[in-house]
């Protein structure tokens, strides 16, 4: 007796198609890209795409390295002391993973939002305000915070309260402030690792929300391990599993990428079909 | 209200009296090992007060000493003061700025070697007993050109130096790693992440551990015996002559003949306690006012 196991995810056909890939304009093109910490993978051997103006998500189960892999889109990996990685990530066509690249320049046009909300302890204002300070975007702040704010899904909520600390605000209201502070400098791309993972379904749906808004402006990349949000926001989806490799080493490697309804209704991979329907992970 | 045992089957109950003993007696232990510390810190505060009560008065931070008095003019330890507080400000003027750099480097900046290295530096000079660092300070500075308020300062910012450095890189580290990353991410500099995000964020307890430092060598003696002791008995604040010390003077004042000259000490030690008392109160201020300020509140 054999059981069909119904998919677990249900994609929204709704959703603009998205064009033939050799229409779409990659921003980012990783090839051979290995992460290393120590001795030991974290990642090895992904290339993929990401394409501009849509949003990419990165799903796989925990430990899979989809937070590592994130990370190395703006360098953010550079501060562990022991990481290194060996492949390239070009970026417009420009490999930033190069020795002679600033990290600094290019966090300056990838942004990033991560798991857990992080304000500075600053007044809501203050915390907008402050990047575009830093990197000299002066020029009319009051309305860049706003825009910033406003585009983040806070700015009614927040409107009266600009001088009130960052802190005092809920968590799902503080992930928005941190979404805001990360467009305020209006970056080319944004990294979000999880940024819902902390938040209730209210607020995910605000955040979600607004990436579809915000996508004819920016190119979003984000990891998720829920399955349900990768379907309901992104267009492309990249899967990545755990492999075995001799002597009982584990890395994470991706295992499929494609347009998220492919991934979701017709896998090419069994291990993504397993994953998407709910048989492991 | 007595309390009453849980009563019934199966309620296990072994063992209870007497674990309730032991829980007795420990509770008992510690408070007696924190009242024997206030006890100690009451007799000494006491002792020290009532010993210079008669020399406890306005003159004594407002009048000079008189050298061989055989009359009863009123006499203070104003010169004291004044050294003391000109050398602890000047030391502390040295002592800060390097200490924050220090911890700054070591924390924000150091590879893991280097790190390891220099923290054990800073545990090795705090342990350097005072009188070395005099006599260091001595033999290099002192000798063939005499004493000053600056050089006593300057040893006294080596005593403070490991102190600031060691609480500096304590609360640097309590600075979450998502503040930088947050910073970072938006393409700031590492320079200035540090300046407007890590530091300001450390900041209560870097002045709580400024404090404490000053509170601490203030009380020093030892290298100032070497560096600043030749003195008159004139007010000055000018850190280029040698300087009286409330800890010197103390100290000289001890070995007079003249019982008034030992109630001045006492006084004078008692008016070093009370600031003591008050920069460690102030300390905690600081802290509890900076956590505050932080949550958001």
């Amino acid at each position: 007796m054999s059981i069909t196991i119904e998919p677990t995810v249900r994609v929204e056909t709704r959703r603009q198609p998205i064009p033939p890939r050799e229409r779409l304009e990659p921003i980012f093109e990783v090839e051979g890209l290995d992460a290393i910490y120590g001795a030991k993978a974290a990642i090895k051997d992904v290339s993929m795409e990401v394409y501009k103006n849509l949003v990419t998500a990165i799903i796989g189960p925990s430990g899979c390295g989809k937070s590592t892999y994130i990370r190395c889109f703006n360098r953010m990996n550079d501060l562990i002391p022991t990481f290194r990685q060996t492949g390239t990530i070009r970026y417009h066509g420009q490999d930033i993973c190069a020795s002679n690249i600033d990290p600094v320049a290019v966090r300056r046009n990838i942004g990033m939002v991560f798991q857990r909300p992080n304000p500075f302890p600053k007044s809501i204002y203050d915390n907008v305000a402050w990047g575009c300070r830093v990197l000299g975007m002066k020029e009319d702040l009051d309305a860049r915070v706003e825009r910033a704010l406003t585009q983040a899904a806070l700015w009614d909520e927040v409107k009266d309260r600009l001088k009130a600390s960052g802190l005092s605000l809920s968590g799902g209201q503080q992930q928005r402030l941190c979404i805001a502070r990360a467009i305020a400098v209006e970056p080319d791309v944004v990294l979000m690792d999880e940024p819902a993972s902390a938040l209730d379904p209210i607020a995910t749906q605000a955040i979600e929300q607004l990436m579809h808004q915000l996508k004819s402006q920016y190119t979003f990349v984000i990891v998720t391990h829920n399955m349900q949000q990768a379907a309901r926001v992104a267009d492309m989806t990249a899967f990545f599993s755990i492999s075995q490799g001799g002597e009982g080493e584990r890395y994470g490697e991706l295992i499929e990428y494609d347009a998220t309804e492919k991934i979701f209704t017709a896998p090419s991979d069994k291990r993504t079909e397993d994953y998407v329907t709910g048989r492991f992970g | 209200m007595s309390t009453q045992d849980l009563t019934g089957p199966g309620l296990r109950l072994d063992h209870l009296p007497r674990r309730k003993r032991v829980n007795r007696t420990m509770e008992g232990l510690a408070w007696l090992a924190a009242a024997i510390a206030i006890a100690i810190l009451g007799v000494v505060v006491y002792s020290v007060g009532q010993r210079g009560w008669s020399e406890l008065n306005l003159n004594l931070i407002t009048k000079q000493p008189i050298n061989f008095s055989l009359t009863n003019a009123p006499q203070g330890l104003s010169n004291a003061f004044a050294g003391t507080i000109v050398i602890v400000g000047i030391a502390m003027l040295m002592a800060l700025p390097a200490g924050i750099l220090v911890a700054v480097y070591v924390n924000e900046f150091a590879p893991a070697p280097i790190r390891s290295v220099i923290t054990l530096v800073i545990d090795v000079l705090a342990g350097v007993p005072a009188i070395v660092i005099g006599i260091f300070v001595f033999v290099l500075l002192v000798v063939g050109s005499g004493q000053s308020g600056l050089k006593g300062s300057f040893s006294l910012a080596i005593l403070m130096l490991p102190f600031v450095a060691r609480t500096t890189i304590e609360v640097l580290a309590l600075v979450p790693n998502a503040l930088r990353e947050a910073s970072l991410a938006l393409g700031v500099p590492r320079w200035r992440t540090t300046l407007s995000i890590v530091l300001p964020r450390a900041i209560g307890g870097i002045l709580t551990g400024t404090v404490l430092a000053v509170a601490r060598v203030a009380g020093e003696t030892a290298p100032l015996l070497f560096t600043s002791s030749v003195v008159g008995v004139q007010t000055d604040w000018n850190p280029a002559h040698a300087l009286q010390t409330i800890p010197v003077a103390i100290f000289e004042l001890s070995e007079s003949p003249d019982p008034k000259d030992h109630a001045r000490a006492w006084a004078a030690g008692f008016v070093l306690l009370i600031f003591i008392l008050f920069a460690s109160l102030t300390a905690r201020w600081l802290a509890t006012r900076n956590a505050r300020k932080l949550a958001g509140r």
